[in-house]
């Protein structure tokens, strides 16, 4: 266990180095990036630039600038913007990763609650109707663009009937867990329902097939056999068993969208979270907020493999030993 | 039923030729992968230290039960993967070490017969094709003698020419397994290597394509390594059996002798243990079945990696000895005349 | 009445509905199980005789299956019980093994978890009860070390060990009616041994057995009673020593004739039977083995029915050949598979035979 922790700590650690040296290098090679110029602002005589150059370390070889950015990232976490003089890049994520995180563990949840309700019936009433209809229903989820859903639900919820039905539904923006618990959850209520139709429409579909093929395996026929009810079949040894890729999938979705990549959704409903902060330093070609963000996001990916790994070996015994 | 119809018991059934395909020492090792850094990397010895000869005309049966090495064995006598250690020499040829290239040369005298007669042919080819496609490799001839020759080939493994455009899965099992005796017929082999060819078979088909094999090498003296666990089957086809356990043989001897006097106590717990059928006194059948005390081995076989020391058997072994599980015994002649690695063979004592 | 059977098929049919059209596995089968008997189904693929043990059980669960008929267990029509009493039956009264041990158990929970679910299913136990009672199942069963292996995934038991603790499972309510569906064929056959001992000694505390298998030799091992089924009827039934000593039915001929077997003469080349095992989608209206046969004559075109041998009511058969003189029949028959797979061989069968047996061969094909 030991020995396998290691070996897995040791591999997160190359990934984000090369994650960190590809953004880098990527970023220097841009053309028309030069941050100096953006630091100095617009217009700056040349002597300032050569100033800023040399103030911001610019000026030394690529390497060097390298450690320099990762020192004062990790070490000294006192990188700062080069577009918002004196914003460190540190405090920003750690103010907009609980937004963030408060929009993706509401809508996994909701997904995941509707993703196996969905699945799991379609899949007990294979044969009827419901069963192609609930598909159906999934399919609408998976082709419906989180940004253009976000933007019909604002238009609904915010102009064509927020005098009437949705007189309820606050402005966009995000208020804290800890400020105000109730209005957090009803400036998050549509971004949640919007992230998770996506989603549950892929779970439902995933989780179907699993629980029909499920359903055909001999162990349920035994489990017939033994006299159990239908329901405790269903639940107890096809879904469970069913389960076991769900979630390891769920861990790589989970960890892909809280490093950032519910950026769409946060947009659209104007929620500062990490996506939101990754898309203006894009925008921006702000290098640090870039660095810091995507190191962010690559730590959360990595975590979520870990932690998928882990989960597969509780859920799976056959894993435990191989 | 005619007398000629009957394998005489007490003799050689088919007169035999030089030796045709020749095993010394042979190994097959598979490191596993490590469990730990400090550990060391474990080996899973599937065949470990094999010597046998294959006459001309021949059959030699291999028999075990899973796990045991019987179909990787077979596998490295047509060289189909890389021996760890020892040597196999073909028609007089050293082949354990042939480059893909030299090695190509060879194969069209060693085919091989597989279990599933479904995963080993190709799904979207059709039967004539399927057979064709060695002919094509091997530079049989122009299109026009390929054809003939599948369409011959199709006659002799008793497949009609309407046949040649299907599919395989339009083929019940038999026949699927009757293509690919095709193919590995369609380079006019001198050996065939058949792994549990009807082992998936129903016993009504499994009997028409054993007659198939008997009749084939009849007709083109081809020599047979026939892989089974099925003893019965083994016993029908094979003039010499070799019996495998974890790896290695155990005991190698004319079938009868085998099948009357089992000198190893494993080859005499698995004859045991073979359910027969009782056809009641000797009206019909001419033989009357005779009832033999059932030795039901304890445990199960022990795990490939991990191999008792000494003997592997004496684990199991009902008349093992101290000197069983310290000593590992070699494949050798016995006082009565047998091949089996036993400190202590049986001598007819049954 | 201490002959009333424990199970009693009457009339069972069992047909799917497919794309090409309805196809009938099991046509009219009937028979019956005595309380405490091992009754030994033999059969090759597509006999139906899988498929008849499903439909006593009713663990047929495709919406495209039509059962009908009269299963009578203890006098109860299992057919048409309501859902909730068939479970108490199922595992309780009559407990089922399948064939391949590899997949039988729910590989997430250990061997004990599911012991105990069966016993808790039916009994009104404490869980720390049932834990108990499944260790002491393992080791009966003959798992060495029960009360550590009970917490062993399935996955860490061998395939011989997942048998067993598949029949621990089965035995878990000490059922009246065991049914066991090749049972010991993914096995090895010293590891098939140890299982047919357990089999034996799990009937000799009275249970009965039906053992479905296509290996005529563990029939003859096993069983009481032997019921030879072919294209989802029966051929031919009666007591073991009947049916193995003076078999009646040709069909039932060309099973013991065509296995090769480990004692006795050896035959340079097997009796067979001619073409492939009648396919459920192309029953025939008359005998369903008359394409088969070798002594097929006119009235193999009208369905026979299962009559007795003359002087053994007990064994009967469902055959057109006359009742009397089986036996030399049986070897004309034999004489002829021999002739003709010597013809075969010798001169190769003529053209028209060949497409004749192409023709059978692929009317059964899949």
């Amino acid at each position: 266990m030991l020995y396998f922790a290691a070996r897995r700590f040791l591999s997160a650690l190359l990934v984000m180095f090369a994650i960190s040296v590809l953004v880098f290098l990527i970023f220097f090679a841009t053309p028309g990036v030069d941050p100096a110029a953006r630091i100095a602002g617009r217009n700056a005589d040349p002597a300032t630039l050569a100033q800023v150059r040399h103030a911001f370390g610019l000026d030394r070889p690529m390497p060097v600038r390298y450690l320099l950015m990762m020192k004062h990232l990790l070490v000294d976490r006192d990188l700062e913007s080069f577009v918002n003089r004196g914003a460190r890049v540190i405090p920003q994520i750690v103010q907009a990763a609980p937004v963030t995180l408060s929009l993706v563990v509401g809508a996994a949840i909701l997904w995941m609650a509707v993703g196996i309700l969905m699945g799991t019936a379609a899949a007990t009433m294979r044969g009827t109707a419901v069963d192609p209809l609930i598909m159906l229903v999934g399919v609408v989820g998976v082709s419906l663009p989180a940004y253009w859903l976000g933007e019909v639900v604002n238009l609904i919820t915010q102009k064509q009937l927020h005098g009437t039905v949705f007189s309820w539904v606050p402005p966009p923006g995000y208020v804290g867990l800890s400020q105000n618990p109730g209005e957090w959850a009803l400036h998050l209520l549509f971004p949640w329902l919007t992230l998770s139709v996506l989603y549950a429409g892929i779970y439902a579909r995933l989780l179907r097939g699993e629980v029909v093929t499920a359903l055909n395996e001999d162990y349920v026929r035994t489990a017939r056999a033994k006299g159990l009810s239908e329901r405790r079949i269903l639940v107890r040894h096809a879904l469970r068993c069913s389960l076991i890729p769900i979630v390891s999938l769920f861990g790589l979705d989970f960890g892909a969208l809280v490093g950032g990549a519910a950026l769409l959704t946060e947009v659209v409903f104007g929620l500062p979270g990490i996506g939101k902060l990754t898309f203006d330093a894009l925008q921006n070609l702000d290098l640090p907020v870039i660095m810091g963000t995507v190191l962010y996001a690559a730590f959360f990916v990595v975590l979520a493999n870990a932690l998928v790994d882990i989960l597969y070996a509780r859920l799976d015994p056959r894993a435990r030993h191989a | 039923m005619t007398a000629q119809n009957i394998v005489a018991a007490d003799t050689d059934a088919r007169p035999r030729g030089d030796v045709l395909l020749r095993a010394s020492d042979l190994a097959k090792h598979y490191p596993l992968r490590a469990e730990s850094l400090t550990k060391r990397r474990r080996v899973l010895r599937a065949v470990d230290g094999v010597s046998l000869d294959v006459r001309g005309g021949e059959t030699l049966g291999i028999v075990g039960e899973s796990g045991c090495g019987k179909s990787t064995l077979g596998r490295c006598l047509v060289r189909l993967t890389d021996i760890t250690s020892g040597r196999v020499e073909f028609d007089g040829q050293d082949i354990t070490t042939l480059s893909a290239r030299r090695l190509r040369r060879i194969r069209p005298g060693m085919q091989l017969v597989f279990q599933d007669p479904q995963a080993s042919l190709n799904p979207r080819r059709r039967a004539g094709d399927i057979v064709a496609e060695p002919l094509l490799i091997h530079r049989y001839g122009d299109a026009a003698a390929v054809r003939r020759r599948v369409a011959e080939l199709f006659d002799v493994v008793g497949l009609a020419s309407a046949h040649l455009d299907r599919y395989p899965h339009e083929f019940s099992g038999g026949q699927r397994q009757r293509i690919g005796i095709a193919r590995a017929l369609a380079t006019s082999p001198k050996l065939i290597v058949a792994d549990e060819p009807v082992s998936a078979l129903d016993v009504s088909i499994q009997a028409q394509v054993l007659n198939l094999f008997a009749d084939l090498q009849e007709e083109f003296g081809l020599t047979y390594v026939f892989i089974a666990h099925d003893l019965g089957v083994v016993r029908h086809v094979s003039d010499r059996i070799a019996v495998m356990y974890l790896g290695e043989i155990v005991e190698l001897a004319a079938t009868e002798a085998l099948y009357s006097a089992p000198a190893h106590p494993y080859t005499q717990a698995l004859m045991s243990a073979v359910p027969e059928i009782d056809d009641g006194p000797a009206t019909v059948k001419g033989a009357g079945a005779h009832r033999r005390e059932r030795i039901v081995l304890t445990g199960e076989v022990p795990n490939p990696v991990a191999k008792p020391t000494g003997c592997t058997f004496h684990t199991r072994c009902p008349y093992a000895r101290e000197r069983c599980a310290v000593e590992h015994p070699r494949l050798t002649e016995t006082a009565s005349g047998r091949r089996a690695a036993c400190h202590y063979p049986l001598d007819g004592q049954r | 009445m201490p002959d009333q059977p424990l199970l009693d098929v009457t009339d069972l049919r069992v047909s799917f509905r497919t794309r090409r059209g309805r196809v009938t596995a099991v046509d009219g089968l009937s028979f019956s199980v005595a309380p405490g008997e091992v009754l030994g189904v033999v059969g090759e693929s597509g006999s139906g005789k899988s498929v008849s043990m499903l439909a006593v059980l009713r663990l047929l669960t495709n919406p495209n299956v039509t059962v009908s008929g009269e299963v009578l267990f203890r006098g109860r029509d299992l057919l048409s019980l309501p859902d909730k009493q068939m479970r108490a039956i199922r595992g309780r009264e009559i407990a089922m093994v399948f064939q391949d041990p590899m997949t039988a158990l729910t590989p997430v929970y250990t061997v004990g978890w599911q012991i105990a679910e069966q016993i808790r299913a039916h009994e009104p136990v404490s869980r720390k009860e049932a834990h108990a009672r499944a260790v002491e199942l393992l080791s009966d069963v003959g798992i060495p070390d029960a009360a550590s292996r009970v917490n062993a995934y399935p996955h860490e038991f061998s395939g011989g060990m997942r048998q067993r603790a598949v029949i621990a499972m089965a035995l878990a309510c000490s059922p009246a009616l065991l049914i066991a569906d090749e049972p010991t064929t993914a096995l090895d056959v010293t590891i098939q041994a140890q299982i047919l001992d357990l089999m034996r000694e799990l009937n000799a505390r009275g249970s009965a057995v039906v053992l479905i298998t296509h290996d005529m030799g563990v029939v003859s091992e096993i069983a009481d009673r032997v019921l030879v089924m072919y294209g989802g009827r029966v051929a031919e039934e009666g007591p073991r020593q009947a049916v193995f000593h003076v078999p009646r039915h040709p069909y039932t001929w060309g099973l013991l004739d065509s296995v090769p077997r480990v004692g006795g003469t050896r035959l340079r080349r097997l009796p067979t039977i001619a073409g492939v095992p009648v396919s459920p989608d192309s029953l025939p209206e008359g005998c369903a083995f008359a394409p088969r046969c070798r002594l097929r004559h006119e009235r193999c075109d009208e369905r026979p029915e299962l009559s007795a041998a003359p002087g053994t009511p007990a064994h009967r058969d469902a055959c057109r050949l006359p009742a009397d003189d089986r036996t030399s029949l049986r070897l004309t028959a034999r004489a002829a598979a021999t002739g003709a797979a010597a013809a075969e061989h010798a001169g190769r069968a003529s053209k028209a035979e060949r497409a004749d047996k192409a023709d059978v061969e692929r009317e059964a094909a899949p």
